[in-house]
């Protein structure tokens, strides 16, 4: 059906004065409505951020970022078209309309965020790029890597990281670019090469499978900053909005002691915090203001967590992948997590 | 004085039985000796092979027999092996088959709609076998015709009355053609069905399917093609691609052999470009470009945009197939429809086109196998082939660290339906061979 | 009495344009180019409105700009800082080299394995014919991702070369070292070097020696001038061969001018074979084939090569028997019916198939990026339109190197099909 309306669209649009009467950045949010559904861009694959269960329904952190956005314009956190996206087809995906947000490990950087034409919302997760090597290379530190073959991720930031990193310190090094977490990991594993270089909580993730992790080390230089953030499309300030404070949301909710336990019974009178009332929506009307519900965030917290919980649940230390909070804890706590207020 | 012989007969009346051969040349040890053994050279090589392939087999053994089929994780394949005091990388982890067979099948198609794509496979293969089997009756090239259109309800599910109403403007593109025919030049004719075909599905089509639709709603669950994986994926955009792209390769195979320079010309250019040109290049042409080619604004689903692009991909290769198959036509063929009088298109459709069409098949059998094989790079922008489907898999906490039991399992499963294939079409081409042998 | 025919209208009307073949013809065209002048300018038009929504330019200076990344495998220089245009064209030699090398293993392969399948051994027939089908039949994708992890787990890593207890050892005198990062073979390089660009430290405290172009030039001009005067020698030895009748003995002439005038170049440029060691992490010095050039190169070779058999064996299989019993009968031995009356004519149906699986290998070998190779499609196609986001000039400029690529080669096969063709009716 759809596709036959298309088709006529198109026919239809033969006529160059239709060329511009529609554009990509009309309301998103109108779209997405309209749609019935949030279509996210996320990784095809990255134990922790996106991966599909045996269900086939998608799970990680990146997931559940975009789940918490459809929960804030729907009330459900199922209403989402996951599209897993390649690292080279991401940005013309978000660029075209193919997906309405990104939620894909995305490192927010300069030019992608202004010459790529990206707007990135905030930062999801705190990363940096590490060296894993095996303990019986017997290297403690990254400067001691001189003429080593080096795995790295294809497509990504962290070839020109390693590339920047070397030059810096006068290094040589021998590149092995693989394009997948997976064969990187089997080469890793051969010895194809002697390090491998991702961001560090890719790093311990994998190390976690191995057949004998303890053979491996990761090493404690940490030589990029990698803040992965979800992305909107540039020009669409609504809509960019929208997403922001859905991600502040969780972040808030988490350093408020809201959890998708207490939140409903938290709601049910006024709290003494007056910014836990206005962030579920108890008191003034703050959805309005962009164009939701009320209890929009009262909604994302119930049916996804605050952020605290998507950590524990995806990549914390009770999980396979078993990363601690470090950089990505609270500011209260020591880490960098740090939410604008909700007033 | 002649010799009177008694009864001394020279010449035997009763045939001998024939001697058992001596152990040498029969049986078991004949074969041997004529297959494996017949000269010096032979018998090293076959030494050399039998040495490299039971030394490959009990390499890999071990690891086979000592196969986990029921875990629920890699490391719950581990912890079993261990309890069995072997290593870790000492057997496989079949579990992983066992855990997500249907994804690497069927992707996230909704499991409890399974039957459909099943259905719909055997229901293309109801329609094409027709087409590959000459002896069925040919009143039931009907139900080829109208296979595709099943399939594509039974996949994508949403309301009968799409495909039947699609059914419908084909016909009336026909009707339109078959009436004027005998009464005005029948490219006139052409374009008159082609231009109230293009009138109905823009003005009549929309309306009629709403209209079926409120009024005898007939449904099935609509699946978005984001669902479609796996092997379901390859084989759903092979075959799109395979049959959406006969006719526009017939023209483009016409059109290289026609007289008129420009037409010719547009083909040449045409086909070489896209066959110039890896498929992996169209592919994120699809995927990056498509959208700048159509008005600003019009967004596919990637799927359908891959669907197109392999279309005209395959399209370029199929017009290679059947311009060989117009070659091979005996020139008689064209001298006597032309000497019969019948004008190019009758000539065309009448004499040339069914003969050279049927001896195009295995040809066109082939490209679909080459198709299908290629649809696996689709993993390159995104889309979950089985390839695709695997490495999602071995990024789930589960199934972290899994490797080649994915790859050997998806391995397995395109031979087995390449093979089959190539054998069916090679079977046809030697039926069809019309020469002595 | 009689049938007068009515002369032909002079006047013109519009229905000749379609019931008179003599302007039907135009007719047709006309309204062709409309149509696609119209596609043309409608895809124009789109692709300018696109543009200017996504407030993109159509330009090419980002090839000027630094690429930041780097390339492990490249045959001209070429470092991080410099353009994206070299790191392309750093992509592009890559993909003509494997391309090339492909090329060739498949032939030899193809070839080896297609006469295997007319073997009486039923062993070997057979587990030639399980090559072929299992290679037609596994998509090259797989079998580029399987071979390369084979590799990698099938051979051993470079530590396992080292101390007391090394588990590996070098091969061919250990002058090779095949490892788990790919092959270190010796290279030749020069004591009295001309060009000298690039130091070669060779192990046991022999002096420095370099190599650079200008000495493989020199000795290539060499060659080749040699190689035309025994080209000459031959045509003089034919002719007095046509004249006397009697060939004079020219094979010792011949090997002293291909062998003399080189190994002098040789001698005076004081060519030493420099061995691979291991130093450090890493073998060192010698030429390193990269496992991602080998795996791909195998792969590629291996999967074309099972076409090429079937090409092969079915080229030979089309010489009628005839053909064959006619020659024998003639007397020739075997193996001059073989090289003088059967493969003559199976080249006919050979080569052009053959040429049109070189095309498809030179295109399948974008599949590169699976194995980490950088080829074009890695470079241009991929990591700079990724950093640059110049997807539509990237893509185009892509285009344009495979269709120039095709173009070639597929120039050789109507090259050869008009050179070939049996002239018929």
């Amino acid at each position: 059906m759809k596709i036959i309306t298309r088709a006529a669209h198109l026919l239809l649009a033969a006529a160059p004065l239709a060329l511009a009467a529609t554009s990509v950045s009309a309301a998103t949010l109108d779209e997405v409505k309209e749609a019935g559904q949030l279509k996210c861009g996320i990784h095809e694959g990255l134990a922790g951020f996106a991966a599909p269960n045996s269900d086939g329904q998608w799970q990680g952190l990146d997931v559940d970022i975009c789940r918490a956005v459809a929960a804030a314009i729907f009330g459900d956190s199922e209403k989402v078209e996951y599209i897993p996206v390649t690292g080279s087809t991401r940005f013309t995906a978000l660029a075209s309309g193919e997906i309405d947000m990104l939620a894909r490990t995305t490192t927010w950087t300069f030019s992608r965020d202004t010459d790529l034409k990206n707007e990135f919302v905030g930062i999801n997760f705190y990363d940096g790029q590490g060296f894993m090597v095996p303990k019986a290379l017997g290297v403690s530190s990254a400067l001691e890597l001189d003429g080593t073959t080096i795995c790295v991720n294809t497509g990504t930031t962290t070839e020109l990281n390693v590339a920047d990193y070397f030059r810096g310190k006068g290094m040589s090094y021998e590149p092995v670019p693989i394009e997948t977490g997976a064969e990187a990991q089997q080469q890793f594993l051969s010895g194809s090469c002697d390090v491998f270089t991702g961001d560090a909580s890719g790093l311990a993730a994998n190390r976690a499978t191995f057949p004998k992790p303890d053979d491996y080390v990761v090493l404690p230089e940490i030589i990029s900053k990698e803040p992965l953030g979800p992305a909107v499309r540039h020009g669409d300030s609504e809509w960019e909005d929208i997403v922001r404070w859905s991600l502040n949301a969780l972040i808030s909710a988490e350093e408020l002691g809201v959890t998708s336990k207490n939140a409903e019974e938290l709601a049910g009178s006024l709290n003494e915090n007056a910014e836990i009332n206005r962030l579920l929506g108890t008191e003034g009307d703050l959805g309005a203001m962009i164009g939701l519900e009320t209890d929009w965030a009262k909604t994302i917290i119930t049916s996804v967590g605050n952020y605290g919980e998507i950590f524990e649940r995806h990549v914390g230390v009770n999980t396979p992948i078993g990363l601690e909070r470090g950089v990505n804890a609270l500011w209260t706590e020591g880490g960098l997590l740090y939410s604008p207020p909700f007033r | 004085m002649p010799r009177t012989s008694k009864n001394i007969s020279f010449v035997r009346t009763k045939l001998l039985d024939s001697k058992v051969p001596p152990t040498r040349e029969k049986g078991v040890v004949l074969w041997v000796r004529k297959n494996l053994l017949s000269s010096w050279l032979n018998i090293i090589l076959t030494a050399i092979v039998a040495y490299a392939a039971i030394h490959f087999a009990i390499g890999l053994w071990p690891w086979l027999k000592n196969g986990i089929w029921q875990a629920s994780s890699l490391a719950d394949c581990r912890a079993i092996l261990a309890d069995a005091g072997l290593g870790p990388t000492d057997g496989a982890c079949f579990a992983v088959i066992t855990d997500r067979w249907h994804q690497l099948l069927f992707g996230f198609y909704p499991p409890d709609l399974y039957w459909r794509p099943i259905l719909a496979m055997l229901l293309f293969i109801g329609g094409i076998a027709p087409i590959l089997f000459f002896s069925l009756p040919r009143s039931l090239l009907v139900f080829s015709a109208l296979a595709p259109l099943g399939c594509f309800w039974l996949l994508w599910g949403g309301t009968l009355w799409l495909p039947l109403s699609i059914t419908l403007g084909v016909c009336i593109g026909y009707a339109v053609l078959r009436g004027l025919e005998k009464h005005i030049a029948p490219s006139i004719a052409a374009v008159c069905a082609l231009a109230s075909m293009a009138f109905f599905f823009l003005f009549g089509f929309q309306p009629l399917v709403g209209f079926a639709q409120d009024s005898f709603p007939i449904s099935i669950q609509k699946v978005a093609s984001r669902e479609f994986g796996g092997f379901m994926l390859g084989a759903t955009i092979g075959l799109s691609a395979i049959v959406l792209s006969l006719p526009l390769g017939i023209l483009l195979a016409l059109a290289r052999q026609s007289n008129l320079p420009l037409i010719k010309w547009s083909a040449i250019i045409f086909i070489e470009v896209i066959r110039g040109v890896p498929l992996i290049v169209w592919l994120f042409t699809a995927q990056l470009l498509l959208n700048y080619f159509l008005p600003p604004g019009t967004s596919f689903d990637l799927t359908l945009r891959v669907i197109i692009m392999v279309t005209l991909f395959a399209a370029a290769y199929i017009a290679e197939v059947i311009r060989g198959g117009l070659a091979a036509l005996p020139k008689g063929q064209y001298e006597g429809a032309d000497s019969l009088g019948l004008s190019y298109w009758q000539s065309t459709r009448l004499i040339v086109l069914p003969q050279a069409l049927k001896i195009s098949i295995p040809g066109i059998v082939n490209e679909f196998i080459g198709l299908f094989k290629d649809t696996t790079l689709v993993v390159f922008i995104g889309l979950l082939d089985p390839i695709g489907v695997a490495r999602a898999i071995q990024a789930t906490p589960e199934w972290n660290g899994v490797y080649w039991e994915l790859f050997i399992f998806i391995g397995l499963l395109f031979f087995v339906v390449c093979y089959a294939m190539a054998r069916y079409s090679l079977h046809l081409e030697n039926s069809l061979r019309r020469d002595h042998k | 009495m009689g049938f007068i025919p009515t002369s032909p209208r002079r006047s013109f009307h519009i229905g000749q344009l379609v019931y008179d073949t003599r302007y039907r013809a135009k007719t047709v065209q006309v309204i062709a180019a409309i149509t696609i002048v119209a596609a043309f300018w409608w895809l124009g038009a789109n692709i300018v409105g696109n543009l200017n929504a996504l407030g993109k330019d159509f330009n090419l200076a980002f090839l000027n700009a630094p690429a930041g990344y780097d390339i492990n495998q490249k045959l001209i220089a070429y470092d991080n800082r410099m353009s994206h245009g070299r790191a392309a064209l750093v992509g592009i030699l890559n993909t003509l080299l494997v391309s090339f090398l492909g090329c060739i293993a498949a032939t030899i392969i193809g070839v080896f394995v297609g006469v295997l399948r007319l073997s009486d051994n039923w062993v070997i027939n057979r587990l030639a014919a399980v090559y072929v089908e299992a290679f037609r039949s596994v998509p090259l994708l797989l079998w580029i991702v399987f071979i390369f992890a084979i590799l990698s787990e099938a051979l051993p890593q470079p530590r396992d070369f080292r101390g007391e207890t090394a588990t590996a050892s070098m091969q061919l005198f250990d002058s090779v070292a095949i490892t788990a990062r790919g092959a270190y073979v010796p290279r030749v390089a020069f004591t009295n070097s001309i060009s000298g660009n690039e130091t070669v430290v060779p192990r046991d405290g022999v002096s420095a020696v370099a190599s650079g172009p200008t000495d493989w030039a020199l000795i290539l001009a060499v060659m080749v001038l040699s190689v035309g005067v025994v080209i000459l020698l031959r045509r003089h030895a034919a002719r007095v061969q046509q004249r006397t009748g009697r060939r004079p003995t020219i094979w010792p002439w011949q090997a002293l001018l291909i062998v003399v005038p080189t190994g002098l170049v040789l001698y005076f440029l004081g060519a030493t074979i420099v061995q691979p060691y291991l130093k450090g992490f890493n073998f060192t010095e010698g030429t390193f084939v990269r496992k991602s050039l080998l795996a791909l190169w195998l792969a590629l070779s291996l999967y074309t090569a099972a076409f090429i058999a079937e090409i092969v064996r079915g080229g030979i299989l089309s010489v009628s028997t005839g053909q064959r019993e006619a020659a024998l009968a003639l007397g020739l031995r075997p193996n001059k019916v073989m090289r003088l009356v059967i493969l003559p004519q199976a080249m006919r149906v050979i080569i052009p198939p053959l040429i049109s699986n070189y095309l498809s290998l030179a295109k399948n070998s974008s599949l590169a990026l699976a194995v980490g190779y950088m080829d074009a499609r890695a470079t241009l196609g991929g990591i700079t339109i990724n950093q640059t986001g110049r997807e539509l000039e990237g893509m185009l400029l892509l285009g344009i190197f495979y269709l120039i690529l095709s173009f070639l080669i597929s120039g050789a096969i109507n090259f050869y099909n008009r050179s070939m063709q049996l002239k018929e009716r």
